[in-house]
């Protein structure tokens, strides 16, 4: 059955509270999951106070001044720093989110990071998304054509395009599949909601000639019928697209291809 | 999940498992069109109970015997119940992971469904036959 509580090795303690920076004015605090696959120790939240006159306004700038100022030891994954490659994606105050595109000044109080729900921790905020990618490679996220290729590029009217806006903007960040309860307790068969909007962006697009095959590897109680329309997933995208919807739009799909 | 640590396997043979059920369909519109029905029949059940309020075994069955009421409340039972079981398989294929009792669970859902189902069937047929 679904476990209730963590095992007892897995429980998030008290950690290390940092010493504020001397001479720093306009403090904020962070309160930061911490995981060290090297030791036996638990996880743990240190506390951290970072000076907001010498850092940047998001909360990625927060972190890496920690980084860079207090603890090296501290890991996280970002890249660009302004939303575009989903590599810093966490959970921030209670929603998954990215830190790069969060400002410290939008938390009330000290702000907490985790790290993305319930995926294997591979140290402090880095998640294991090996099983995320396999998902988004499954649903084959490229152009099926049988037809011989034009001889330039195959074309799809305004209209067709059009269809395509609020699913190919998908950075794959992970923040929407990881806050879906039914990800949480099946994610071993579910899809998630980030490889089904990428799924259906395939579906939809009129160049496309396996809607049929595509429909057929989704046609199952739990590849796509687990989603449940809990909405968590359109709640905390951080580009502001909607899976829930494009999961709806499948299966209403598999209905019209029966009747 | 349970046995994930000692099997070697690529996370794409993973992901692909035992493949595609190719079901399920079926399910999600037999519940879509077992909720739209019990709409109209809800409301027909709550009007019943309300006509034959005070009026104790013999209302009941003086109503049920004009068949428009049989019938309407025959659909109420089998649609609700349809619907129950649905619903209830759902969940346990949410929460039971485990081989041995999701399959007890299952089992025990079909069983539970059909004997409330028929078990009302039988009331509302004898009711309204008058034995």
């Amino acid at each position: 059955m679904a476990q209730i509580a963590l095992p007892k090795n897995s429980r998030v303690v008290e950690g290390k509270a940092w010493p504020k920076p001397a001479g720093a004015t306009r403090l904020t605090e962070f309160k930061i999951y911490r995981y060290d696959p090297d030791g036996e120790s638990n996880p743990r939240t240190d506390t951290y106070w970072v000076d907001r006159d010498d850092c940047g306004p998001m909360i990625l700038d927060g972190i890496i001044w920690i980084k860079n100022k207090i603890d090296p030891t501290l890991t996280f994954r970002r890249s660009c720093r302004e939303g575009i490659c989903g590599s810093c994606a966490m959970n921030i105050d209670g929603l998954n989110t990215l830190a790069c595109t969060k400002a410290m000044d939008d938390v009330k109080g000290a702000i907490k990071i985790y790290p993305l729900p319930h995926m294997p921790v591979v140290k402090d905020l880095v998640p294991d998304l090996t099983r995320f990618y396999a998902q988004h490679a499954f649903i084959e996220p490229w152009l099926h054509t049988e037809t011989p290729s034009p001889e330039k590029e195959w074309k799809q009217s305004p209209e067709d395009r059009l269809k395509l806006d609020g699913l190919y903007e998908c950075i794959l960040c992970a923040c929407c599949s990881t806050s879906c309860p039914s990800y949480w307790w099946n994610g071993d068969r579910y899809l998630g909601p980030a490889a089904l909007l990428q799924a259906y962006r395939w579906l939809i697009d009129s160049r496309d000639e396996a809607t049929g095959e595509r429909l057929d590897a989704l046609e199952d109680p739990f590849r796509l019928y687990r989603c449940h329309t809990i909405m968590n997933c359109a709640q905390v995208c951080p580009k502001g697209l909607n899976p829930a919807k494009a999961i709806a739009e499948i299966k209403k799909m598999m209905v019209m291809r029966q009747v | 999940m349970a046995e994930l640590h000692n099997r070697i396997e690529t996370p794409l043979k993973r992901v692909r498992g035992l493949g595609s059920a190719r079901s399920g369909t079926e399910h999600f519109w037999r519940q879509r069109l077992t909720a739209i029905a019990q709409i109209p029949l809800t409301i027909a059940f709550v009007v019943l109970v309300l006509k034959t309020l005070g009026g104790g075994y013999d209302a009941l069955a003086a109503t049920l015997a004009n068949p428009l009421w049989a019938v309407l409340m025959l659909l109420f039972v089998v649609t609700g119940v349809m619907h129950m079981r649905i619903g209830m398989q759902v969940i346990i294929e949410d929460y039971a992971h485990e081989e041995g009792p999701k399959f007890a669970w299952l089992i025990l859902n079909n069983f539970f469904a059909i004997l409330v189902g028929l078990a009302c069937v039988v009331a509302i047929l004898k009711l309204s036959f008058g034995a």
